[in-house]
């Protein structure tokens, strides 16, 4: 049916990758440039009453930039514009930035660094959600508390004096360090007369352009972000990388010379953005056949010391918190409150990976209360065409979970090693169990989002006959280059090899909203076919080419239009599907345009002898609209699942005075190649009608569901519930009693 | 002191402490290697050393004095590719790309000391190298494919 | 990277006599540098003066003897592994070299460097431990031998004087007829410190136990030998008696810590675990 969209074409960036030509931000060297390094705060919280700069080093050669130097405002513009580039009389979390270096030695600049002396008068701090909801300390505003939504559907209070089971629990995530493995970092050339230029890591240029504008006294046209080849990002260089552009635009501001930022792993652990810890209380009435008939949810993550995204992140995990079940009653209470830790930030998955993991938990649970078996309970409660979420949106698209779910346990075999376990746990002290979570993650920007962004995407022609793509939409692994490129080629008609993307620089690519939220292939990736299309009808329409061309006619037709007319561009702005309602003021409506669904199950075994974890075999099926590279696909959620086992079992950070004591690869871990199962990945396509060929998003989906799945494995295992992750050996060996 | 890398021979004045990885990045130009942790854990900054995977963050320079050094930039030969580097960019084993060149060469060292490996084996030759990308599924795919070229 | 490199000096003296003379002048020894690069990139190498003994040939290789197998300092944890005899004779030292960081550490990582930088929880001296390995310490002044039993003297802490390096480890090869254990266990399968591991090798008479040797890492400031646990099963028939004391005693034994890793407690009952896993080997 498609020439190039459903095909394994070669990555446009690939052979780059694989030769080591790629050119990450470390690898560019600029004469005369210098290297830029960080004081921060060690403590959580206090006055700043001095900074000392001891003798014995050359300080003189150094260039130094505190809060005062900053030219235009001291902040790091995002939504609540509170969180300064520099602190200036207080620090509110450990590792916040006070003082900046450059030196044209970096070795000496790092000795530097660790010289410098920040004289801070301790304040007391806070760091549990416990704490900040009952105000120990008031670190931030009135009263700690970012944002709260109340969701409400029907009347939840009206239910539980009839209910025949009412269910309740409590579930814990923690944060997660999304170690990317190549680490912030940033170049950055800045004067009055000739604006300022950022070369970096990151995944949203535009981002960094928008905070820029704040910190300098500059016209817009005189920033300009470059993105190099990105090391990974999984939301932790969406919103970081303006901190760091700052940074280092300062120093190059003040020294007159190109300033090179590069975190290393332990100060990129400790200091820049991780997944918002989350507490979850869950209380759910069920009707005797096991229908639920409300659900009262109070959903809180914990933001950090300042705003940032937390908005943002209690908005999708609270719109998600619903899962894809009827409930007539629904009442969602979310709240996102500061605590004294460095701001937690964006992370794959953005608070639904937190509010699914306790939803999918807790069905479990109430199954068991109504003595269904969690199959058979999600059978009775899953969403059709027709009904609605939480949140009051109804579903248009065909959607058949039953089936889905029929076929994720078919493939997992999930019914005879269900038997087969209960068996083998008799006999063995290696217990085997399985588990599933069924779910759904919206692709693009929430409710009214996107047309908040109004993004643009543009496609120009050469004479040759190749097409430059448009977009500020950035390439970091999960395949943007080639997806826009295979969209565009399918809508042209014409071959892959002729469409080129532009890095993306700000200076020369519009607006196409940050690489986020899963928007990039259903959002950016239509923006894309649409300019696609006004580009063939401006042809077609002068006549160069007609309605039903071959590929080779289209070269010539664009030489001939730019003979004649000059450029060849066509640009295309987001619209909003029809009938997409949201109001931000109920929280409800049409939260996403679509969802993507799924169903994952996970086996697991436990030695217990030592409550070693290991997750033996996982399906991940998926229906996802359209499948435009099947690779780059399946891909996509192999990386998101081995995330998401990291979250469930093995990444835990460990904290100390608000400080993350394991900032070294060596104490976080993270799965090795030994520590994944094969990951059997399957797809379903039901074109959505408003998505590139039919595509919804799928970035964020694979990392929803692993977590519940693997702890409902262990529960079935091991006949323990345990409502936190991540679940470590030491725990479940003290919740499940053995040895 | 003198070395070999990827066949041609350099002769650096260096700090002796200089770590193999800066001085291949920065003194020779060879970038293709990565640092991701400084701490030997991830992998990325894996180079040959006389025929030995080593991560290059942990090598003192002074300790490769006449040795013979591959980086990925030594692998392709004359403009075509190894088949490593070919089954990679084929079957998705490099995504963001980072991990890659640490990945190929662990991947080329792991071929040299089991030539049809088992899945097993696979896995266990790549336990160094860190990927957060592609959940490594791929990347044995990519081992496997150029086992068989 | 942390380290202001230029103030560090790094020499390769060409013989084991120059070595020991640098060494005796205050310089450290570093053998492949995957312990000593980490603290030195992490800012707190606290030594500025080093010796490379990486090229010295006195201190490579491994050697077979009627008796004993002798190691050179500098044998890597891949020529270990690549070892035909080690693997027949010695199998629990393979395994602690195939589980030490991954092949590219174990192409550089040396037995004397694991010794020597001398970490609870370092994965070889459980199994060195329960081979009753023997250390030889060179300096300029001459040569001594010790058993690797007492080598640990505390954390961090050793018989070592400030002028010696490890110049070989010695195994006797008395396993012949013995079962061996060895079991890590880690924050993950694979490149992971220990949280605990525990070695085992037992000679048995029927069902009598005629030697029995049980070492662990990471449940006290040093690598441990459980001598209270192998005197309450030495010359005892291993029935299920026998092995509930030994649980008990080994669990007041050993003196595990809680910290970023692991806890006292689950070390504790891990160690117990393991020790019985061990000893129903010796039941069947």
């Amino acid at each position: 049916m498609f020439q190039t969209v459903g095909q394994p074409v070669p990555r446009k960036e690939g052979r780059e990758k694989v030769t080591g030509e790629a050119k990450y931000v470390d690898d560019l060297k600029f004469p005369g440039m210098l290297h830029g390094a960080t004081v921060r705060s060690p403590v959580a919280r206090g006055r700043i009453r001095g900074i000392d700069f001891p003798p014995g080093l050359p300080w003189d050669e150094f260039t130094i930039v505190t809060a005062n130097d900053i030219p235009g405002e001291n902040v790091v513009a995002l939504i609540v514009d509170d969180q300064p580039y520099l602190a200036a009389e207080c620090v509110n979390h450990p590792e916040e930035p006070v003082v900046l270096l450059a030196h044209s030695d970096k070795y000496l600049v790092e000795k530097a660094r660790g010289a410098v002396r920040l004289d801070i008068e301790l304040v007391p701090a806070i760091f549990t959600i416990e704490d900040s909801l009952a105000k120990k300390q008031v670190v931030w505003g009135d009263d700690n508390i970012f944002k709260s939504f109340l969701v409400e559907k029907g009347d939840v209070d009206s239910i539980w004096a009839e209910a025949a089971h009412i269910v309740e629990g409590e579930y814990r995530t923690g944060a997660q360090e999304q170690l990317y493995i190549e680490t912030n970092g940033v170049i950055a050339v800045a004067n009055a007369q000739d604006g300022i230029t950022i070369w970096g890591s990151m995944q949203c240029p535009y981002y960094i352009h928008k905070a820029l504008l704040k910190a300098f006294p500059l016209a817009p046209e005189k920033i300009r972000v470059i993105q190099m080849e990105t090391g990974g990002g999984f939301g932790g260089k969406e919103e970081y990388p303006s901190m760091i552009a700052g940074h280092a635009a300062l120093l190059a501001w003040k020294s007159g010379r190109p300033v090179k930022m590069i975190y290393d792993r332990a100060e990129d652990m400790a200091a820049t953005t991780k997944r918002h810890p989350s507490r979850t209380r869950m209380k759910a009435a069920v009707s005797r056949e096991g229908k639920l008939l409300a659900i009262d949810m109070e959903f809180i993550v914990d933001g950090g010391a300042y705003a940032t995204l937390s908005s943002v992140v209690l908005s999708r995990g609270t719109i998600h918190a619903g899962g894809p079940y009827v409930c007539p009653n629904v009442r969602i209470r979310s709240k996102a409150v500061a605590t004294n830790a460095p701001p937690h930030g964006a992370f794959r998955g953005f608070g639904a990976p937190q509010s699914i993991f306790a939803l999918e938990r807790h069905m479990n649970k109430v199954a068991r209360a109504v003595g269904l078996t969690p199959e058979e309970f999600r059978r009775r409660n899953f969403l059709h065409r027709g009904e609605t979420t939480a949140t009051g949106q109804e579903i248009r698209e065909p959607v058949n979970l039953e089936r889905l779910l029929d076929r994720a346990l078919e493939l997992s075999d999930y019914h005879a090693k269900t038997k087969a376990f209960a068996q083998h746990n008799q006999r063995s002290g290696v217990k085997r169990g399985i588990g599933f979570a069924t779910f759904m993650h919206g692709a693009g920007f929430t409710g009214s989002g996107e047309r908040y962004l109004q993004s643009i995407a543009g496609v120009e022609a050469q004479a040759d006959g190749h097409v430059r793509i448009l977009v500020s939409s950035t390439e970091i692994g999960q395949g943007t280059n080639t997806i826009l490129a295979q969209i565009a080629a399918e809508t042209l008609r014409v071959v892959y090899d002729q469409i080129e993307i532009s890095r993306p620089d700000t200076s020369r690519v519009p607006n196409s909203g940050p690489t986020v939220a899963s928007r990039t292939c259903m959002v950016v990736g239509k923006l894309v076919e649409s300019a696609a299309i006004g580009l063939k009808q401006t042809l077609v329409k002068a006549g160069f080419l007609t309605e039903n061309y071959r590929v080779q006619e289209f070269a010539d037709a664009c030489a001939r239009y730019i003979g004649e007319f000059g450029p060849l561009k066509s640009f295309s702005q987001y619209q909003a599907p029809p009938g997409i309602f949201w109001d931000d003021d109920t929280y409800r409506g049409d939260a996403y345009g679509a969802f993507a669904w799924a169903v994952y199950v996970a086996e697991v075994a436990v030695d217990t002898a030592t409550c070693e974890i290991k997750v033996e075999d996982f399906v991940a099926l998926q229906e996802v609209g359209r499948v435009i590279h099947p690779v780059l696909a399946a891909g996509q959620i192999e990386g998101g699942v081995a995330q998401g086992i990291g979250f469930a079992v093995f990444e835990n950070v460990v904290w100390k005075d608000g400080r993350m004591a394991n900032n070294q690869m060596t104490n976080y871990i993270m799965p090795t190649s030994v520590d994944v199962p094969r990951i059997r990945v399957y797809f379903e396509e039901i074109p959505y009608e408003y998505g590139p060929l039919g595509a919804k998003g799928i970035g964020e989906l694979p990392i929803d569901g692993p977590a519940p799945a693997v702890l409902n494995a262990i529960e079935n295992a091991l006949g323990v519930s345990v409502d936190e992750i991540p679940l470590l050996p030491e725990m479940l060996m003290e919740e499940a009693g053995v040895a | 002191m003198e070395f070999r890398v990827n066949g041609g021979s350099r002769r650096l004045e260096v700090y002796p402490m200089e770590r193999l990885l800066d001085v291949l990045r920065e003194e020779i130009g060879l970038t293709g290697t990565k640092e991701g942790c400084g701490e030997g854990e991830c992998g990325a900054c894996s180079v040959l050393v006389d025929g030995l995977l080593v991560n290059s963050c942990l090598v003192p320079v002074l300790q490769v004095d006449r040795c013979e050094i591959l980086t990925v930039e030594g692998l392709a030969k004359n403009g075509h590719l190894h088949p490593l580097q070919e089954a990679f960019a084929k079957t998705g084993g490099a995504q963001c790309g980072i991990c890659t060149p640490g990945m190929i060469l662990a991947s080329y060292q792991l071929l040299a000391r089991w030539p049809h490996p088992t899945e097993d084996q696979i896995r266990e030759g790549l336990a160094g190298n860190l990927c957060r990308c592609t959940g490594y599924q791929k990347i044995f795919d990519a081992v496997r494919q150029a086992s068989e070229a | 990277m942390r380290a202001y490199v230029p103030e560090y000096d790094l020499v390769a003296p060409a013989s084991l006599k120059e070595a020991l003379r640098l060494v005796a002048d205050q310089a450290r020894p570093m053998a492949g540098g995957t312990d000593l690069m980490v603290l030195f990139e992490a800012g707190t190498l606290p030594y500025r003066r080093l010796v490379s003994l990486w090229r010295i040939p006195e201190l490579r290789g491994i050697s077979t003897g009627e008796t004993h197998m002798t190691l050179g300092a500098l044998t890597t944890y891949t020529e270990i592994q690549q070892s035909g005899i080690m693997q027949d004779e010695f199998p629990l030292l393979v395994k602690a070299a195939s589980w030490t960081g991954a092949v590219a550490t174990q192409n550089r990582g040396t037995l004397a460097g694991n010794i020597a930088n001398a970490s609870p929880a370092a994965d070889s001296p459980p199994a060195l431990l329960v081979y009753d390995a023997e250390i030889e310490l060179l300096s300029s002044s001459g040569s001594r031998w010790v058993p690797y039993a007492g080598f640990h003297t505390g954390y961090k802490t050793s018989v070592m004087q400030p002028d010696e390096i490890i110049g070989h480890i010695r195994l006797p090869r008395t396993t012949a007829g013995c079962v061996q254990y060895l079991r890590k266990v880690g924050t993950r399968r694979a490149q992971a410190i220990a949280k605990v591991a525990l070695a085992g090798m037992a000679k048995t008479s029927g069902a009598v136990v005629e030697r029995i040797r049980i070492a662990l890492a990471s449940v006290a400031p040093m690598p441990i030998r459980c001598a209270q646990t192998e005197t309450v099963l030495a010359g005892r028939t291993i029935d299920r008696a026998a092995i509930e004391k030994a649980m008990a005693t080994i669990a007041l034994e050993i003196a595990p810590i809680s910290d970023v890793r692991s806890t006292q407690d689950y070390r504790r009952r891990v160690t117990v675990n393991l020790l019985q896993e061990f000893l129903e080997t010796l039941l069947a």
